[in-house]
């Protein structure tokens, strides 16, 4: 029997069903009256369509309809209506809404046929004639006319106010470093296509599978914009085949399958291929200068860091790159600058630890730079600036164990045994480099309602509109209420995924094992008083008088904690109360009062071997350490794995990734898996994963930090900087492609 | 649902009367590049003729004391085959260097030949591509190139030729049987493939409805000092930028006979039977490994991106002429 403790490693609750086809994702629900949607996308990045045939598509038998923007139906004329729960200031996408072309890949029509190969064939047979206008999908040269973003995105903060003087005290500096950096757009390509299966129930309602992050933002999208009441419209996602952030906004298959659905009153399929998940958010191409100005002994003395990422024509993506270099180091002087640039693609959208893995990737690589031009060993320079609070917003960290994650890391990865200069590694042909870096990312909270069902029998079922992006929510929610109620693991079923159940953040910025888990925390302390309240009730109850601080929940039963009786069954508490259930709800809210007087940061340190072949430009990365304070661990398997991946995306954004443009078409051009590269076995070495653990009672009353996003953070510029150590070659444009090292 | 037709043949006569029959009919073996190719709208044959029933499994030796390997072995099996590991380890390390274990398990020895190239361009049916609509013209070469192809290009297509098999088979100077509608014909490896000139969608010299039955090898497997080098974008899985097979005979410390052949730099493996006749009879060393690549590239011609494959090819030819005189890669 396994406990359902948290804080040791348990597989996955849902692996079983994972590994045996059994869980169900949005594209493999299924109805008897399903037709199928394929999108046909535009050829063109910018201008009007002039002319749309549909006819030899529609001529095929079992083609019931193709849609464009000459027959769907005027919906929601507000943009107020189009913009979901994240969406950033702008005017969201209006799909199949008008001729105009905003970017190339935008759906242009969408083909419903009997089933989903002859939907596909008959896409192939739309003509589609256009106006074409003139494009811009160079960031540089719109990299002048970077704006303050709009306002409106959930959880944007624009960049603090300079402290001291920056200019002035960088131009005093003895020692100076300053460079830009950039990365491409970088999509998410989870192996999930985005996917929407609409079931309209026989009273006309709508059950929706989809592939969101967030059921609660789709349905209330769908609501709005179709105008329906939220008892016509539930969305059920009980897994998602990884999101990535890919999945916090409704992609346009959602639009594509609902207005088919209602139009022909018939339940409707749309699968994105994988060049069309090209056609959808990414991580912004973004271009940084970062200066820093130091003393001899390596403090830092000024600290500037200018970013800009592109946008859209008609949104403000936007996203924290810079406010990371004022909390991470000590310095006197700074001045930190962000700014977006539209080009013609599509809107960007948050990709893990968005903003973090950007801003650290250039301030990281910078600081390397400096100890570099200092002669000071890398960490050794990240020590001497430590920041022991908060210097932008005056306030201290509810936690913060960075200097044990160096100090682990560096344990771990044997650091003190690294030669200093660059290019002094070396094994046979192979030139050796160890680099470093660090990672942050913000700890929050936000609210989130559960609600549990214990029943006599001893099973417990909790549920909470969350959603199951992979990071092991069912497992940890599991194990959170179990642990509480004394049960096995095997005793709880966690649901989630749907808007009946109570309302839960939308799954992202890694806060659903702190939002969604201190709502299970709450309901299941309603159960245990309402247990206690019950058991004090029994016939010469040992707990009269006693609060739920006396008693502990285990084994199924109740006992006091000074006591050496044997527990009371839960069931039997229950038989005498004449009950066959106990049901409970409740809501965690943040304690908006408290966390607001600290700042809450997660950490890590990533260390990191690269082999290069100078001959050829080949790196191959050897050995990784990461080494991360996340708060409290509920499951260090399910961890692990988060910092895992989190590594390998870093890898691959470092070495491989790059959604590459053809300017001339407007257009990403190696849309598919075979070349849009990320990391395969032969790429990924040995990663050592430690947790440094946390304990902070500020941040949730679980003191959990979420890790889902600081894995990936730092990881590029660690490996741009052990390439550095490697050849003496600084890279600053990723991915770092043997080209760049010939 | 791309309406086709569908012919399973049992024989290589009934395949061949089948293909000479339809006229957009075209053969399917293991399937791995055609599928995905007609799910994209860039292959669209009216009838597919499945050949997998043929009797072209078999790998033979020779009278003359090659090898003969039949279309339809697996790119496994070929391989792992103990007399191509044997006597033609190039061969076996150019097919294992290539895709992954699932696709040379399904991938035919025919189908390797007939590939197509992995051109961005050829792959979006939404842009034009000479090779995929003739005479719509080639974005390639002034978007994105950097896979392009530096020799032996046309101003209608840069695209390479994919395959990491057929660069061992152009330095094994192998040979290809067919029978078409006209009869049985064989053709040497370094004729097989085609450079695009004005008719970049032919990507061959097979005549239409002509079958590829077998591979065959000559004698000379260079077994001892061979290597195949691969230079990509990643560890596994990624087509090469670069790739380099090298077969040389050593005769007392000196190079007796050198083949070389490269790949990921034009439209078909590139073989120059003058660089390899700078090889001959000379003592193997650095200086003219490095003359080697020089002579290779001499015509060699970037389109931006693809510029430093011109510089890669240099490099990579020396360290394939090292490791083959040591004997091979892991020596
Ligand atoms: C993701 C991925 C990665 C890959 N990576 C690599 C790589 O790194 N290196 C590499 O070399 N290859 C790679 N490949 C390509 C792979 O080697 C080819 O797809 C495979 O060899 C094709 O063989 P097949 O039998 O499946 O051909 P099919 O798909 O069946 O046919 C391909 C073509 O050959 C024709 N054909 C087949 N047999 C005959 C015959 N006997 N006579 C005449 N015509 C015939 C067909 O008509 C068709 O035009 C990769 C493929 C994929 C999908």
């Amino acid at each position: 029997m396994t406990t359902g403790k948290t804080g040791e490693p348990h597989d996955r609750v849902d692996g079983r069903a994972k590994v045996t086809g059994q869980a169900r994702y949005a594209g493999e629900f299924t109805a008897p009256d399903l037709v199928h949607g394929f999108v046909v996308g535009s050829a063109i990045a910018r201008g009007k369509i002039v002319r749309i045939d549909a006819a030899e598509a529609l001529a095929l038998p079992g083609v019931l309809q193709v849609y464009t923007h000459e027959n769907t139906p005027r919906l929601a004329w507000r943009d107020r209506s189009w913009r979901d729960m994240v969406a950033p200031g702008g005017s969201p996408l209006r799909p199949l809404h008008d001729a105009e072309i905003r970017f190339s890949g935008q759906p242009v029509a969408l083909v419903i046929a009997e089933s989903f190969e002859l939907a596909r064939e008959a896409a192939g047979l739309v003509k589609v004639d256009y106006e074409a206008a003139p494009h811009e999908t160079r960031l540089a040269e719109v990299e002048s006319e970077a704006h303050e973003p709009a306002r409106g995105k959930k959880g944007y903060t624009p960049p603090p106010k300079p402290r001291g003087r920056a200019d002035e005290a960088l131009a005093a500096a003895p020692v100076r470093v300053e460079a830009t950096y950039e990365h491409p757009p970088l999509h998410h390509n989870p192996m999930e296509p985005h996917a929407t299966t609409v079931i309209v129930e026989a009273d006309g309602s709508l059950t929706i599978h989809d592939k969101t992050q967030g059921v609660s933002n789709s349905r209330d999208y769908v609501c709005k914009v179709f105008g329906l009441a939220s008892d016509q419209v539930r969305v059920v996602t009980p897994f998602v085949g990884g999101g990535f952030g890919s999945g916090l906004r409704p992609q346009y298959q959602l639009f594509l399958a609902v207005l088919a659905a209602r139009e022909l009153r018939r339940s409707v399929r749309v699968v994105l291929s994988r060049q069309q998940m090209f056609t959808i958010g990414y991580r912004p191409w973004t271009r940084q200068r970062v200066a820093l100005g130091a003393e001899r002994d390596g403090r830092l003395c000024a600290l500037i860091h200018e970013a800009v990422g592109n946008t859209s024509r008609f949104e403000d993506y936007c996203e924290n790159v810079v406010p990371w270099s004022g909390v991470l180091y000590e310095c006197p002087n700074t001045r930190l600058e962000y700014g977006v640039a539209a080009l013609d693609l599509y809107t960007p959208i948050d990709a893990r630890a968005p903003g973090a893995v950007t801003g650290l990737w250039a301030l990281e690589s910078a600081i390397d730079e400096l100890a570099d031009a200092l002669d000071i060993d890398p960490l050794a320079l990240r020590l001497k600036n430590y920041a022991e609070e908060d210097q932008d917003h005056r306030r201290p960290f509810s936690s913060k164990a960075l200097r044990d994650c160096y100090r682990e890391g560096a344990a771990r990865f044997g650091w003190h045994r690294r030669t200093l200069a660059a290019r002094s590694m070396r094994e046979g042909a192979l030139q050796i480099g160890w680099g470093m870096a660090t990672g942050i990312w913000e700890a929050q909270q936000a609210p989130s309602q559960a609600k549990a069902l214990l029943t006599v029998d001893g099973r417990l079922h909790v549920a909470s509109a969350s959603g199951e992006i992979g990071p092991g929510t069912y497992t940890i929610m599991s194990q959170i209420a179990a642990e509480q109620l004394g049960l096995p693991l095997a005793a709880v079923r966690f649901e989630l995924g749907d808007t009946a159940l109570p309302p839960a953040m939308i799954q992202g910025g890694s806060a659903t094992a702190s939002s969604v888990g201190s709502a299970v925390l709450a309901v299941c302390r309603a159960l245990q008083h309402t247990l206690l309240k019950l058991a004090q009730a029994l016939p010469d109850s040992p707990f009269g008088g006693r609060t739920l601080a006396d008693v502990e929940f285990v084994d199924r039963g109740l006992r006091l904690r000074s006591g050496v009786a044997p527990a009371v069954p839960l069931a039997a508490i229950m038989r005498h109360a004449g009950l066959g259930s106990i049901a409970e709800q409740a809501t965690a809210i943040p304690d908006l009062a408290r966390q607001s007087r600290y700042t809450s940061n997660a950490h890590s340190a990533v260390f990191v071997e690269v082999a290069v072949d100078e001959a050829l430009g080949t790196v191959t990365v050897r050995r990784v350490v990461s080494a991360v304070a996340g708060g409290r661990i509920l499951n260090p398997k399910t961890a692990r794995s988060q910092i895992l991946g989190g590594v390998v995306w870093g890898i691959g954004m470092a070495l491989e990734e790059h959604s590459m443009l053809d300017h001339g078409l407007g257009r990403f051009v190696n849309h598919n898996l075979g070349e849009y590269h990320v990391p395969v076995h032969a790429d990924v070495p040995a990663i050592d994963v430690v947790f440094v653990e946390e304990r902070d009672d500020v941040v949730n009353p679980l003191g959990v930090k979420g890790l889902g996003e600081i894995g990936i953070v730092g990881v590029a510029a660690a490996i741009a900087n052990a390439v550095f150590h490697a050849t003496g070659r600084r890279i600053r444009e990723l991915p770092i492609t043997l080209d760049k090292l010939l | 649902m791309n309406r086709f037709g569908y012919t399973r043949a049992s024989d290589v006569g009934e395949a061949v009367h089948a293909a000479a029959n339809g006229d957009a009919a075209q053969f399917i073996a293991g399937g791995t590049n055609l599928v995905d190719l007609m799910k994209e709208r860039i292959a669209a044959p009216s009838r597919l003729i499945d050949i997998t029933r043929l009797p072209l499994r078999a790998v033979k030796s020779l009278p003359d004391g090659g090898l003969e390997i039949g279309a339809l072995v697996s790119n496994s099996e070929v391989a792992s085959h103990p007399e191509v590991v044997s006597r033609y380890p190039l061969l076996s390390q150019a097919i294992l260097a290539g895709a992954s274990p699932q696709l040379r398990n399904m991938a035919s020895t025919g189908g390797n030949l007939l590939q197509r190239t992995r051109c961005y361009y050829f792959y979006d049916a939404a842009l034009p591509c000479n090779k995929r609509a003739p005479g719509s013209g080639c974005p390639a070469r002034d978007g994105v190139n950097r896979i392009h192809a530096i020799l032996g290009a046309s101003e209608h297509c840069i695209a390479v030729h994919p395959s990491d098999m057929c660069v061992a088979l152009a330095a094994l100077a192998a040979t290809v049987h067919v029978t078409g509608p006209a009869g049985a014909r064989a053709i040497e490896f370094a004729e097989f493939h085609r450079l695009p000139g004005d008719a970049p969608e032919r990507d061959t010299t097979l005549q239409p409805g002509e079958l590829v039955t077998a591979v065959a090898l000559p004698r000379e497997g260079f077994a001892a000092h061979s290597t195949y080098l691969k230079v990509r974008d990643r560890h596994s899985y990624a087509f090469a930028l670069v790739s380099v097979a090298v077969g040389l005979r050593m005769v007392d410390g000196t190079i007796g006979e050198a083949r070389l052949a490269l790949g990921g730099v034009a439209h078909k493996p590139w073989r120059d039977p003058t660089a390899e006749a700078l090889l001959r009879g000379q003592k193997p060393d650095d200086a003219l490994f490095a003359a080697v690549g020089e002579h290779l590239v001499r015509d060699a011609r970037g389109c931006g991106h693809n510029d430093f494959k011109i510089a890669l090819v240099r490099r990579a030819v020396v360290r394939a002429l090292q490791q083959a005189v040591a004997g091979g890669p892991r020596a």
